[in-house]
């Protein structure tokens, strides 16, 4: 079993520790509390060198060490702290730091309210859960026979079928019932193909439907998106050595990768209003009445200085657009505001709890939105690589990581 | 009466109070309450995110609910206490809250209801141990 080492302060008095445990569960894992001594506390602060006045802060600098040294084994690691605690957030982000230095273990950082339930850190636990599992497939660099992958995402439904590390069928249309959606989409990919489903070898998908659509297709890989998505963006990027940081902003939520040979070693996921997601994007355009697809080559020609928006709330962000448009501001400038917007968002909630690493690519739908890559480059200070199909990178990562079950039986 | 201890899981001074025929008001015993509770199943405290909400009576909604849990725990206990003991300067291992900010709300929430306390220094040698204890027991014998 998967042993993750909780480094924690507070989910015990906020209602979150049986829920932090029951996602654990879920995904075939275990949270394990390192043992420390009292007397080893105050060294290995002094060894991290930043030292909080909370003593449970204390214990959560030990136990990053004893695990770091070696002295408690465990496969990952979950760092957690109250949302809104200053103290703990400085902690937080430190110690993620002092253990991606120290280790090669995977982490995920994460602040909880008593609101927090094990469905919001299911993707999470599970993304670290895959990691160690499934090194090898994950080690996976090209795509051998006939597979497919599904992405079923919160606003479009994506599948692609790939032949020898080819993409030779693809589609995408907008996400309703998600098995069926999933099937059209694979039929018109298969169609597109030339092939028929029951000549593929092996089919894959991730995405929030996954476990649905996984058991009615019968497919050979259920994963989630936070390591498919990476698989697929480094082999559309072509960067699958090497380190590389991926932004995937999606119609629900955000996602914030990085990578080392294309194996993810620390993720954020998250968006706490829409507002900081491609759902904004598709409010702008409508207000704006022009087609999504348009939306980035318009604010491209705008200047996002020349309108005040913070869309930190999708409501008072379309109120700010419906300001400056009837303060007469031009559409451009409005377009490329919405996308700066979105893009600095996207930097203060996510990319602050990874370190950026270059190149940055930027995958998923929003990222055919040119003015949003430009905003993403200028927040970021380089402009991402965005490769080709971007927007399906869930579905080529499904694909590619599907034919790993291939190669055993052949 | 019943004396609210700080910390609140202090072992020493828990003996201390109840050896001078007051009721130790601690850590220990909401805990014990809510572990006994067969209805309540949060472990490993039974602090509940309803709980966690029962804090704001003690702290606002943007404070963290690490802080909120713990006063939702310990904040009954100060609301009921007749007298409070505190102990300054204690290393974590003689008793701690684990989080300096709500130490310093419980200590300010003391002061606040006005009820007679005293505060004494972790001793750092035998003389001020016996000092320390001392000081204790004259303010207990003194609560009437």
């Amino acid at each position: 079993m998967i042993k993750i080492a909780q480094l924690s302060c507070g989910t015990e008095y906020s209602g979150v520790q049986s829920e932090i445990e029951m996602a654990a569960t879920t995904v075939g894992a275990k949270m394990v509390y390192p043992d420390v001594e009292a007397k080893d506390i105050e060294d290995a602060v002094d060894k991290f060198g930043f030292n909080p006045t909370s003593a449970q802060l204390k214990l959560m600098i030990a136990r990053a060490v004893a695990v770091t040294e070696g002295k408690y084994d465990a496969d990952a690691i979950f760092i957690s702290s109250c949302f809104r605690c200053a103290e703990a957030a400085l902690i937080r982000n430190e110690l993620r730091r002092y253990v991606q230095e120290h280790s090669r273990l995977p982490v995920v950082t994460y602040s909880f309210t008593e609101r927090t339930k094990s469905g919001q850190l299911l993707t999470r636990m599970e993304a670290l859960v895959t990691i160690v599992e499934r090194k090898e497939l994950l080690a996976r660099e090209r795509q051998v026979g006939l597979t497919a992958g599904i992405d079923s995402g919160s606003s479009t439904t994506k599948a692609m079928i790939m032949r020898d590390n080819h993409i030779i069928g693809k589609f995408w249309h907008k996400t309703g019932e998600v098995v069926a959606c999933a099937e059209e989409a694979l039929d018109k990919a298969l169609a597109e193909a030339g092939v028929k489903r029951n000549q593929l070898e092996a089919i894959g998908v991730t995405g929030y439907g996954r476990f649905t659509i996984g058991k009615a297709l019968k497919c050979d890989l259920i994963q989630e998106e936070l390591t498919v998505n990476s698989k697929g963006a480094v082999w559309l990027a072509d960067r699958q050595k090497g380190e590389a940081t991926i932004i995937d902003i999606g119609g629900m939520d955000n996602k914030a990768i990085t990578v080392r040979d294309g194996i993810p070693d620390n993720f954020t996921m998250g968006g706490i209003c829409a507002g900081a997601s491609g759902r904004f994007l598709e409010m702008t355009a409508n207000r704006l009445k022009v087609d999504i697809t348009d939306l980035g080559a318009l604010a491209d020609q705008g200047d996002w200085k020349k309108v005040e928006m913070n869309s930190y709330c999708s409501i008072f962000g379309i109120q700010s657009l419906v300001t400056s448009l009837a303060s007469g501001h031009a559409l451009a400038d409005v377009a490329a505001a919405a996308c700066h917007s979105v893009a600095e968002q996207v930097y203060e909630q996510q990319l602050q709890e990874i370190d950026v690493r270059h190149p940055v690519i930027q995958v998923g739908g929003t990222s055919l939105i040119s003015g949003l890559v430009t905003a993403v480059g200028n927040v970021v200070g380089e402009r991402p690589i965005v490769p080709p199909n971007s927007q399906y990178i869930g579905a080529a990562g499904a694909a590619l990581l599907s034919s790993g079950f291939l190669e055993g039986h052949r | 009466m019943k004396v609210f201890i700080v910390p609140p899981n202090s072992l020493i001074l828990f003996d201390l109070v109840e050896r001078y025929g007051h009721e130790p008001l601690s850590l220990m015993g909401a805990i014990h309450e809510r572990i006994v509770n067969p209805e309540v199943e949060s472990p490993p405290m039974n602090v509940t995110p309803e709980d966690v909400k029962k804090g704001l009576k003690y702290a606002g909604i943007e404070v963290p609910s690490g802080i909120r849990g713990r006063l939702a725990v310990w904040g009954p206990l100060i609301d009921q206490a007749d007298a409070a003991v505190i102990m300054d300067d204690a290393p974590f291992e003689f008793g701690c809250v684990g989080c300096h900010r709500t130490d310093e709300m419980v200590r300010y929430y003391i002061k606040k209801r006005k009820i007679p306390s005293i505060v004494v220094r972790y001793p750092t040698n035998e003389e001020e141990a016996k000092l320390m204890v001392a000081k204790i027991k004259e303010f207990l014998e003194g609560l009437k």
